[in-house]
């Protein structure tokens, strides 16, 4: 297991839940909330299946509904991490 | 005592753009001028390697690059068959020069047909089930392989939230769908995205077609799917299809349509009987009802788009429909499926919009490779080559595996 970070979220969100040619990911996202980037509740569920998958890093169903922003994400990821640690 | 229902309004409903996704041509002119030339899109399948398949013949859409026409965020969540029907949507949008946007959004819906959902998006997610395990297959599987997918992604995209709907009635769901469109209008809908697109080619698509037995075993595209002939050994598969925008002749005026390609004047569906009963099959009845409808008589047809089974006893079931309607060669009957092979829910649409475009254009559309009309059918079959004529009224119809039956009749509008 190891962290994850910004560039592999955004790297797998896009390869998931595809990319918007109006949304640019390689800028400053953190707190941009997922909705305004244009991933839903779905999109969410898949690229946390993909991080378990990479990452070995386990976010359960019900932590992936309340995640709103890619910070959120990274933090919950990094929460998760320190459990299993 | 029960309420009587209240009486059904009645508003014509007009075709005014229509969007075409064909294996032999993508885009409704060049579809339609490949269809006027009589090239046929059957071919060898060349997207697997088909060795050990007793039948490797389909009908592919040529040269559709999703990411052309689709944006990326659409991609990871749609099979092919949604791709397709997407990009078929937006023409037929452009066609008739409607913004979604500036639609009323509870007044505008999506009806469309589907028989085999995403295919090739669930055979690639299955295979990942089975080798790397459950939490390998993408969530998009929940829906990507859906009946009712290319109605909800369609409607999503352009925010057509009124009614809609999905029929699933296998070929004839195609007609059934614009039937259900024209229904939604009456019951106080606007604007309506309807018909059918298909897919299902993959390895595992085109194996499910196979055990369905109807398929033709011969190895030549240009003697492998002839209906009407004394050689018809089956059908050939095919994807795509078309979508129509339908909608109320009143608000395609009011909004200024700039066109319109005629009236879905009368449609109607029957279910076979089950077999053994010894009751006639309810082809012949659909046509009926679908004239009735449209308050036609079959003197007034002009031309028929048969549905063409391919098989000798549908055929020939067919064939008796239709000297039963109109006599011994008593109208031009034509099957431009022959270019194309079966779509599912795709082919009567698409048939649908060449009858509209034989009454732009005042031709018909030939039916290729039938060099031997089976005898006894006495059809009036437009052969090999376009057939000049001015087109008022056609009759378009389908047949569903297992007993459905529909038929659509569309007319020129009348001029006011």
């Amino acid at each position: 297991m190891s962290a994850l970070t910004l560039p592999d979220l955004t790297r797998i969100l896009a390869a998931c839940a595809g990319e918007d040619e109006a949304t640019d990911l390689a800028g400053d996202i953190l707190d941009i909330p997922f909705a305004d980037l244009g991933y839903d509740s779905l999109a969410l569920l898949e690229t946390a299946a993909r991080v378990e998958q990479d990452f070995g890093i386990k976010l359960t169903d019900e932590a992936v509904a309340t995640l709103e922003t890619p910070r959120g994400f990274l933090t919950a990821a990094d929460d998760a991490l320190r459990q299993a640690a | 005592m029960t309420t009587a229902p209240a009486p059904a309004v009645t508003r014509t409903a007009v075709i005014t753009g229509i969007g075409v996704a064909a294996p032999n041509g993508l885009g409704t002119e060049d579809w339609w001028a490949a269809t006027l030339r009589g090239e046929s899109g059957i071919r060898r399948v060349d997207t697997f390697d088909a060795t050990g398949y007793p039948t490797a013949l389909v009908g592919r859409v040529p040269g559709f690059e999703a990411a052309d026409h689709l944006p990326g965020r659409l991609l990871p969540q749609t099979d092919r068959s949604t791709r397709l029907a997407l990009a078929a949507a937006d023409w037929a949008l452009a066609d008739a020069a409607a913004d979604p946007a500036a639609l009323p959004e509870y007044e505008s819906g999506v009806v469309t047909s589907n028989a085999t959902g995403g295919f090739e998006f669930t055979h690639r997610e299955i295979r990942k089930l089975w080798t790397q395990g459950p939490q390998h297959v993408s969530v998009y599987e929940s829906f990507a392989w859906f009946y009712a997918v290319n109605t909800g992604q369609i409607s999503i995209r352009h925010g057509m939230r009124g009614a809609g709907g999905v029929l699933v009635s296998e070929q004839a769901g195609g007609l059934d769908a614009l039937g259900h469109a024209r229904r939604t209008l009456r019951r106080g809908s606007t604007f309506t995205v309807t018909g059918g697109v298909e897919s299902s080619l993959d390895p595992w698509g085109l194996a499910a077609h196979i055990s369905g037995g109807r398929l033709s075993h011969v190895d030549d595209p240009t003697r492998a799917y002839l209906p009407f002939d004394a050689r018809a050994s089956g059908h050939v598969p095919g994807e795509g299809g078309a979508l129509l925008v339908l909608e109320d002749a009143e608000a395609a005026a009011r909004r200024g349509a700039p066109r319109v390609y005629g009236e879905l004047a009368g449609y109607a569906a029957t279910f076979d009987p089950a077999p053994g009963t010894g009751r006639p099959p309810g082809l012949e009845r659909a046509a009926r009802l679908a004239l009735a409808d449209a308050g036609a008589e079959p003197t007034d047809v002009d031309a028929v788009f048969a549905d063409g089974a391919g098989s000798p006893a549908p055929d020939d079931a067919e064939a008796a429909a239709l000297a039963a309607l109109f006599g011994p060669y008593g109208v031009p009957v034509t099957v431009p499926k022959t270019m194309t092979g079966r779509l599912a829910a795709g082919g009567p649409p698409l048939d649908v919009a060449a009858a509209l475009l034989a009454i732009r254009d005042g031709v018909l559309p030939p039916t290729v490779h039938v060099e031997r009309p089976a005898p006894g059918h006495r059809l009036d079959l437009v052969r090999d080559t376009p057939r000049e004529l001015s087109v008022r009224t056609a009759l378009v119809l389908a047949r569903g595996h297992g007993g459905f039956n529909s038929a659509v009749v569309v007319r020129a509008r009348r001029t006011p």
